[in-house]
């Protein structure tokens, strides 16, 4: 068991040569910038188009614009939606301290009252209009920009599969369903999985799920996942959230790569004053030795539903067969004992 | 216009477990006797994980799965001491929760029909794939041994088969009893090695508290079944296991931090008292059941059903440390802490 070694955990080189695979095919990812998303929601919708993703109910869910919720068999890209009242002196924008007027979004709505409801003969009438809280099409504060700056900011994020360097999904898949591609990731192979969802609670990021619905429901009582869209990798293709993403926030590309791509966004924003700017997952160092899929975060990954470090369940396993072999052995002697140790 | 959508203070919400309506139900009483907890951050208060989507099936085959390889054990001892009542007893109880067991692992299963697919590999990084090859080979060992329990039952037409099931049932349950303590105690790492906090954190223990109630419950089958002279062996056993269980059970809880709170609320808290009372009053009868038959079947039921709400309890326990995010960002987050102060 100690031969393992970086198998389970730590930093690994070559993960798909390490999985058997030959050729020197370099690891594929994401590097997801949620400082430029703008929370379309395009990698979601073509997501679903391209892998054929049946729908995850049509539910509001009153948080934000999220009406996915999170990850899981039936959501492979999920945009998380954060309102966060937040003061632009935190933010370091270069305006810290400038007056910032009333707060814009009541004083929008007084202006815009103002105009609907004030006096109409002008427009050859005397009714007094009413507000029927129809929306505009002015931009909020745009009469007056300075005056009306918010203390809020509105974080988006398109979360996905980290394709885990130690993925625990597929070291604890009982039938080899999970598998670990050429191109370093980690796919469900759809005729194999018997839905036994042991993947389920061994993802340390609550990604992968069991799909549920009725017999008619695609690949239902399966576990299902982000393949990367392999079908596409293997094609020469840009994944389908990627290649729909229209702010570039979703970058695709060789691991290595975008690691150095993340790293000089990250330090583009420290030295731009945004100073809470950090980096997720793009660290081999880290609990699952670096994922496939890293991310450019503005807050704390638990503000985004993201565990804070994470830590591939592996790690353990040697030390847990060795606890195991030892109660093994309890209760083999306990049994012995128990047939010598006594007269009756 | 009038409509702006107003800034809601969804995020950064710290969330203290209060007012969120989960407090309420895992602490008895109102408002007025909330202490806040610890405070994190969290994504509306969604889970980070996924609970397994796992029914009752599996904790009600954790139980089978430890009664069977304790009794398998007891059945050899028996068959060796000569104890035919507790030998039949056992072997029969071992094969039958054994057979059971398959019934709910297959019927978990999001795909019944390809349960055979378990078999396409053996993986060491997968205690359930390890799980499968140690059942696949104690099933029919078991199964064999209980058969020779049944030989009387073969028609007189049959009767080499009879013979031959005389002569297999030591060596079978022999090498089932081999087999037994690795059927008892894999299932503990099967439940640890996975991200679930009140599994996970409890890897160091929670293979003693599966054998010892693996043990207890075995036990407890074998009083219930084998008259007081023959039980000596199970009554001693009964005893060790709860011993086992009971103190494994205890350092499990002081070592797995934060979520040990799960083994206390709820569900699963109502379930690991109902076990801790029943392994104790199941261990004191143990003690006086050598006079009467009514004492020691009572006794084992109390330890049957112990072993069985432990079980359940640490399912329970488990579901619950995954749906709240608590129990994933607060241990994380000050891990972290600590990490980057240094």
């Amino acid at each position: 068991m100690s031969g393992m070694g970086n198998e389970l955990y730590g930093p690994e080189h070559d993960v798909a040569a390490d999985a058997g695979w030959p050729g020197d095919q370099p690891r594929k990812g994401f590097f997801t910038d949620t400082s430029v998303c703008i929370g379309c929601k395009a990698c979601e919708v073509a997501c679903k188009e391209w892998n054929g993703v049946p729908d995850d109910g049509f539910n509001l869910l009153g948080s934000s614009y999220d009406n996915t919720g999170a990850l899981g068999a039936s959501t492979w890209r999920h945009v998380a939606f954060i309102e966060q009242p937040r003061r632009l002196g935190v933010q370091d924008a270069g305006i810290a301290q400038l007056p910032t007027g009333p707060e814009g979004t009541s004083a929008v709505n007084v202006a815009a009252d103002e105009a609907q409801t004030g006096d109409r003969s002008l427009l050859g009438t005397d009714s007094t209009k009413v507000s029927i809280g129809m929306p505009s099409t002015t931009l909020p504060g745009a009469e007056d920009p300075e005056g009306k700056r918010t203390e809020f900011r509105w974080l988006m994020e398109s979360d996905v599969c980290k394709h885990c360097t130690h993925a625990a999904c597929l070291d604890v898949c009982p039938t080899g369903s999970l598998f670990r591609t050429e191109f370093g990731t980690v796919v469900v192979q759809d005729d194999i999985c018997n839905g036994c969802g042991y993947c389920v609670p061994a993802c340390p990021f609550g990604v992968i799920d069991r799909r549920i619905g009725d017999k008619s429901t695609k690949n239902v009582g399966m576990a299902q996942k982000c393949t990367l869209c392999y079908d596409r990798l293997g094609a020469g293709m840009t994944p389908a959230c990627a290649q729909a993403c229209p702010t570039q926030s979703i970058q695709f590309g060789d691991v290595d790569e975008l690691r150095e791509r993340a790293a000089a966004r990250l330090s583009a924003l420290h030295e731009a004053g945004v100073g809470e700017a950090q980096l997720y997952g793009a660290d081999p160092d880290d609990g699952i030795g670096g994922a496939g899929a890293m991310f450019l975060l503005l807050d704390e990954p638990e503000v985004y539903g993201l565990p804070p470090d994470p830590v591939v369940t592996t790690r353990d396993l040697p030390a847990m067969w060795r606890k195991a072999a030892l109660a093994a052995l309890t209760l083999g002697a306990a049994a012995v004992g128990s047939f010598l140790g006594g007269r009756r | 216009m009038s409509e702006q959508p107003q800034p809601v203070a969804a995020d950064r919400h710290t969330d203290t477990g209060a007012g969120r309506g989960r407090l309420g139900r895992r602490r008895r009483g109102a408002e007025s006797v909330m202490v806040p907890d610890v405070e994190f951050t969290s994504y509306y208060g969604r889970p980070v994980l996924k609970a397994a989507p796992w029914s009752a099936d599996i904790p009600a085959y954790l139980f089978l799965g430890g009664l069977s390889g304790g009794s398998a054990l007891l059945a050899a001892g028996a068959d060796l001491t000569d104890r035919p009542a507790l030998r039949r007893t056992a072997r029969l109880g071992a094969a039958s929760s054994i057979t059971a067991s398959f019934g709910l692992l297959v019927h978990d299963l999001g795909k019944p029909s390809r349960f055979v697919n378990m078999l396409r590999v053996a993986k060491v990084t997968s205690p359930m794939s390890v799980g499968t090859w140690i059942l696949s080979a104690y099933g029919p060992l078991a199964g064999l041994a209980a058969a020779a329990e049944l030989r009387q039952l073969v028609p007189r037409r049959l009767q080499p088969l009879a013979r031959l099931l005389g002569f297999a049932g030591r060596p079978a349950g022999l090498a089932a009893a081999a087999l037994g303590p690795a059927v008892a105690s894999y299932t503990a790492v099967l439940m640890s090695d996975t991200a679930t906090p009140a599994w996970h954190e409890a890897h160091r223990e929670l293979p003693f508290v599966f054998v010892g109630s693996a043990a207890s419950a075995a036990a407890g089958l074998g009083m219930l079944g084998a008259p007081v002279t023959e039980a000596g062996p199970a009554r001693r056993f009964a005893l060790v296991g709860a011993a086992v269980e009971i103190v494994a059970e205890r350092r499990m809880e002081s070592s797995m931090g934060l979520a040990a709170e799960t083994l206390h609320e709820g569900t699963a808290g109502t379930l690991m008292r109902a076990s801790k009372a029943l392994i104790a009053a199941g261990a004191l009868g143990s003690l006086v059941a050598s006079r009467s038959r009514v004492v020691a079947a009572v006794s084992g039921a109390a330890l049957l059903g112990g072993s069985a709400c432990a079980r359940f309890g640490i399912f329970h326990a488990g579901q619950q440390s995954a749906r709240d995010p608590k129990y994933t960002v607060v241990p994380q987050r000050e891990r972290l802490d600590a990490r980057n102060s240094t």
